[in-house]
């Protein structure tokens, strides 16, 4: 009697804490969604901090409510990939690169976004978007097939920052052009004592080091790989263009460079212990008002065998295929990419705030605001030139892989290769291996990661 | 080192014992400097943060934790907390009978019970991540806090298990007969008698479900999206590739690394007990 | 102290009737068996639910030509495993994976050893010092791996080079040396922090292994005239085996599965990347080889289970010694 009123009130015990866990888990559930609510999932740059500081205001304009999860780029990377290739839904939309939206509009992963863009009525204040005001290279970049999957929250291009006093003091000139040897020889003056001659990424990622390096391959003709594929790391220009880099920062460039990327050189450039960088032109805005602000030239991307070899980047809106709120999506990406949210940071102080810090590199009517130019002027006219001269589809070189971009390969598989080479690329830098031992592995890395396509 | 031992068991030779001493000393402060390196950090400016050499005595700012407060740390706090105090009690709910089978009126082969419960400690959990991320995805549960109660309360059952069954093992058995004999059922022995008993058993193990929960990282990150971040994940969003962030991110591991320390240092003696699986008290 | 034993009741297992027993006797008993094991299931069937069937599908997926941007294209026999074992990385993760662990075992177990012999004395601000020593593992370990990787070892705003340059300032002497430790050591930097947080756990457990030690039988012996080396190494050593052994152990079972240090410090980096982050990576980042990151943890599962049954006898001695 006593056992079975044991085996009841166990199981009773069993059920409860069963049923507990489910009812819990429904009504939490519940609190996550909400048709007036929106997750966002982003990369945590300070314009994306600013944004999360002013989303009230988009909130109090529509009702809509907006999640953020920031998180710093390699995580985003790789969170974005398994969300979006699950279509799980947890998110509605998110920042993406130029990289990664036109793969992943072929895959069917984020949604069309053509038809409102030339609808006012559905955009977060019934004004019209303007398209024709997003920078061109930057629209072309988020293009496929004639359907429009992104756009731009900021974009940039890459050029040469110096220190003009510097420069004066060593009695040097920058060249309106200047080519990658004349930049080498001026980074050998200019290194004194604590002071790097140029500061260059060095840092493993495929967005890191490999970023400034392939401008460097390309101007020098070289290319990842040919029109069939077949892998040209270890040969021609991009040999020539890795032997020269690394030699170059190895030489005349920071301490641990191995583990500098954007940041470490933007500190270097701020306190005032690099001549030279070479890196995004969105960096110019976190110069201005530095210390050696007044003191910083710009220069186009240092060439060879082409004409212009700046980069081309944007953090864009990608809307995810699955989601559920995809018109409340637009309406956030008509404020956030949209002509009145420059005014909105623009006139406000604090992390990513002000108008040297305000997203730009996405649109043209910018470049023309009187704020803006106030003071961007040092920066604006080189920085509006770089992008411009920036065509994914034509780098000017001889040889190319059949797939558009500058800085990378736009092959789902080069985020995985290009890791794994920019490893390689790392180590020769920090000098554990040589530059050919680091290009002969990359050359069978890069061979072995697009096998899918060789035939 | 040996000196050690003569020294405690006759007082003798001091110098040599003060020497020990200071070396106990120089130890823990070289183990201590990071934390409050850490600490200092977080109450200076970002750039003061970042200066070579370090700006030891540099103005205290709250900007860091400002930063950190600015960052709207609570839910992620929030879901830190349920997901550890939930999963924490539903691991003793399940593990106090299971050490009473296990100890007072064993199964058979109970020894071979105890050795799988340890077994999937030693199997990796990222061996299970996709599966786990699947089901969670197919049934909604994922962003949901709840899945993570569910697998912390799996990821710390065995652990807690072993301790409980090391605390029931030395109760005097008189006891529980003597209850029988009253009449107790299983509930009612359970809640009069074994409960108070283990009392301090089953306050370790709660320390220890805690802490790692608390702590945990992966399977968050993996199946926590927007809505189910836990304060280590958030943490790691501290981190920018542009910018300086050297004093938010100290303010944050303070912050966020505070219940565990109060709770460690409240009870350091439990703390023992719970890492070695309740063989050592 | 008191110690855990296997068997302290003494308890034999009654459900085990005797043969030829009528069958009265035999239901009654399997009735008895099953009221025993009713308290046991919930917990039983949990674990078996959420540990087995993820590996039973991992291995399923194993077999499987499936990845997040090509969706899953059917069987795929062997080659996920093929592709596992030819991997380089996959290979360099398990040597990872066993360096680490070893490393950070033995000399966090040392320096917990010597540490504790330090605090088994009486002196002034004793529990100051061992609150002190206990501080690092109630650290968040994705923080302590943020601040030792940015607020410490850091080449240019690091704690390290920091103090490197100020006692250069000091002395008025140039150029102090600004050596980039995650570069140059990132193994080290990664088994530094890691024996920095696990130190603290094996030396509480040694505090309480000497803390049983008779000491009457060690007075006795130093009346005898023993010297203190031979009390050592003779008397508290043994006396410490087992406890060395379970925190050893247990050390292991944590540090074998740390995914934060590898994955903040270096990101896998330089090889540096161990079994867990190896799996996660594969599963998660560039084009998601459900199949081969299945395949890389199976392997590891079976991997473990070997070292697994050799460890688990040693816990099985471990504690019925202490009985």
């Amino acid at each position: 009697m006593r056992s079975t009123q044991r085996v009841a009130v166990s199981v009773a015990v069993v059920g409860l804490v069963a049923a507990g866990l489910s009812s819990c888990s429904a009504s939490s559930g519940g609190s996550s969604g909400g048709s007036k609510t929106l997750n966002v999932l982003m990369v945590n740059n300070p314009q994306m901090e600013a944004l999360k500081l002013v989303a009230p205001e988009f909130t109090k304009a529509t009702g809509i409510k907006v999640n953020f999860k920031d998180l710093p780029e390699n995580d985003l990377r790789s969170t974005a990939s398994t969300e979006f290739a699950q279509q799980a839904n947890q998110y509605d939309l998110a920042t993406l690169s130029n990289f990664e939206i036109p793969i992943y509009a072929k895959k069917g992963w984020v949604a069309d976004l053509t038809k409102y863009t030339s609808d006012p009525k559905s955009s977060w204040n019934g004004k019209d978007f303007d398209q024709s005001d997003i920078l061109k290279p930057m629209a072309t970049s988020l293009t496929v097939n004639n359907k429009i999957y992104g756009e731009p929250f900021y974009g940039e291009s890459s050029f040469l920052m110096y220190r003009k006093d510097l420069f004066k003091a060593a009695g040097l000139t920058m060249p309106a052009n200047p080519t990658w040897q004349q930049v080498a020889g001026f980074a050998a003056k200019l290194k004194k004592g604590s002071t790097a001659g140029i500061c260059l990424r060095g840092a493993v990622g495929w967005g890191q080091v490999m970023a400034p390096l392939t401008t460097v391959v390309n101007t020098m003709g070289g290319t990842w790989f040919d029109n069939n594929w077949n892998a040209k790391v270890n040969t021609g220009g991009f040999a020539k263009a890795t032997n020269f880099y690394v030699d170059l920062v190895k030489k005349y460039g920071e301490p641990g460079a191995a583990q500098a990327g954007f940041t470490e050189c933007d500190n270097a450039m701020i306190q005032g212990q690099a001549a030279m960088w070479y890196d995004a032109t969105s960096a110019a805005g976190t110069l201005v008002s530095s210390k050696y602000g007044s003191e910083i030239g710009y220069a186009p991307a240092p060439v060879e065998q082409t004409k212009s070899s700046g980069w081309l980047y944007t953090w864009a809106w990608g809307v995810e295929s699955a989601s559920k709120k995809k018109d409340a999506a637009w309406k956030f990406i008509s404020w956030a990419s949209g002509k009145d949210y420059l005014n909105t940071v623009g006139g406000r102080t604090g992390t990513g705030m002000g108008w040297a810090n305000v997203p730009a590199g996405a649109r043209a009517s910018l470049y023309t605001n009187p704020n803006y130019l106030k003071v961007a002027s040092s920066f604006a006219q080189p920085t509006l030139a770089a992008i411009n001269s920036a065509d994914p589809n034509n780098t000017g070189r001889s040889t190319h892989p059949p797939v558009p971009g500058i800085q990378f390969v736009d092959v789902a598989e080069f985020t995985d290769f290009g890791q794994k080479v920019s490893q390689q690329i790392s180590n020769a830098i920090a000098g554990s291996t040589s530059v050919s031992s680091a290009l002969n592995a990359s050359q069978s890395i890069a061979q072995d990661g697009v096998k899918a396509y060789k035939k | 080192m040996a000196g050690a031992v003569i020294n405690r068991a006759a007082g003798r030779n001091k110098r040599a014992g003060g020497l020990l001493s200071a070396a106990a000393w120089v130890i823990a402060v070289l183990f201590i400097i990071p934390i409050l390196w850490m600490v200092l950090t977080a109450f200076h400016s970002e750039n003061d943060a970042a200066k070579n050499p370090p700006s030891f005595f540099a103005p205290l700012s709250m900007s860091g934790f400002s930063d950190f407060w600015a960052a709207k740390p609570i839910p992620p706090l929030l879901n830190s907390l349920t997901a550890s105090l939930a999963s924490t009690l539903f691991v003793l709910l399940l593990a106090l009978p299971a050490a009473y089978a296990l100890s007072i009126k064993p199964v058979r082969k109970w020894t071979d019970v105890m050795f799988f419960f340890l077994s999937t400690k030693f199997m990796p959990i990222v061996a299970g991540l996709l599966p786990l991320y699947l089901v969670a995805k197919n049934t909604g549960l994922l962003g949901n806090v709840w899945a993570l109660v569910i697998i912390y309360t799996s990821m710390n059952l065995p652990i807690a298990v072993w301790m409980l069954r090391s605390f029931l093992a030395e109760m005097p058995i008189e006891i529980l007969e003597a209850s029988q004999v009253d009449g107790a059922g299983f509930f009612t022995q359970m809640y009069k008698i074994v409960v108070p008993l283990v009392m301090p058993g089953l306050a370790s193990a709660a320390l220890i479900c805690f802490i790692f929960s608390w702590n945990e990282l992966l399977l968050a990150n993996t199946l926590g999206g927007n809505t189910a971040q836990t304060a280590p994940v958030f943490l790691t969003g501290f981190v920018t590739s542009q910018g300086l962030f050297l004093a938010k991110v100290c303010a944050a591991s303070v912050a966020i690394s505070l219940p565990v320390l109060a709770a460690g240092f409240a009870a350091q003696d439990k703390l023992v007990q719970g890492l070695s699986l309740g063989a050592v008290k | 102290m008191t110690t855990a034993s296997l068997d302290p009741t003494g308890a034999v297992e009654a459900s085990t009737a005797p043969p030829g027993a009528d069958p009265e006797t035999k239901r009654r008993a399997r009735r008895e068996g099953w009221k025993r094991r009713l308290p046991l299931m919930p917990a039983f069937v949990f674990v078996i639910i959420m540990t087995q069937l993820p590996f039973l599908a991992t291995i399923f997926i194993s077999f499987s030509n499936w990845t997040a941007f090509s969706g899953n294209k059917g069987f795929a026999g062997l080659d996920n495993f093929k592709t596992v074992f030819q991997d380089s990385d996959a290979r360099s993760a398990v040597v990872t994976t066993i360096e680490l662990t070893l490393l950070v075992v033995l000399i966090s177990l040392v320096l917990g050893i010597v540490i504790a012999l330090l605090l088994d004395r009486t002196f002034r601000g004793r529990g100051i010092v061992r609150t002190m020593m206990i501080a690092p593992f109630l650290i968040v370990p994705e923080a302590a791996a943020l601040v030792w990787k940015h607020a410490l070892f850091n080449v240019q705003s690091g704690l390290i080079n920091g103090s490197i340059t100020q006692f250069y300032n000091w002395f008025g002497l140039k150029n102090p040396p600004q050596p980039d430790w995650i570069t140059s050591h990132p193994l080290g930097t990664i088994v530094t922090a890691l024996v920095w947080q696990w130190t603290p756990f094996m030396m509480l457990i040694m505090l309480a292994g000497l803390q049983g030690r008779p000491m009457d039988i060690i007075e006795a012996a130093q009346v005898d005239g023993a010297n203190t080396w031979q009390i050592f190494t003779k008397m508290t050593l043994p006396h410490m085996r087992r406890y060395i052994e379970l925190a050893g152990l247990l050390g292991a079972i944590y540090i074998v599965q740390n995914f934060e240090y590898v994955y903040t410090i270096t990101s896998g980096g330089q090889n540096t990347a161990n079994l867990p982050y190896y799996i996660q990576q594969t599963f998660f980042a560039g084009t998601g080889e459900y199949g081969v990151a299945s395949a890389a943890g199976v392997v590891v599962v079976i991997g473990t289970i070997v070292i697994a049954t050799f460890a688990l006898r040693t816990v099985l001695t471990v504690l019925k010694e202490e009985s």
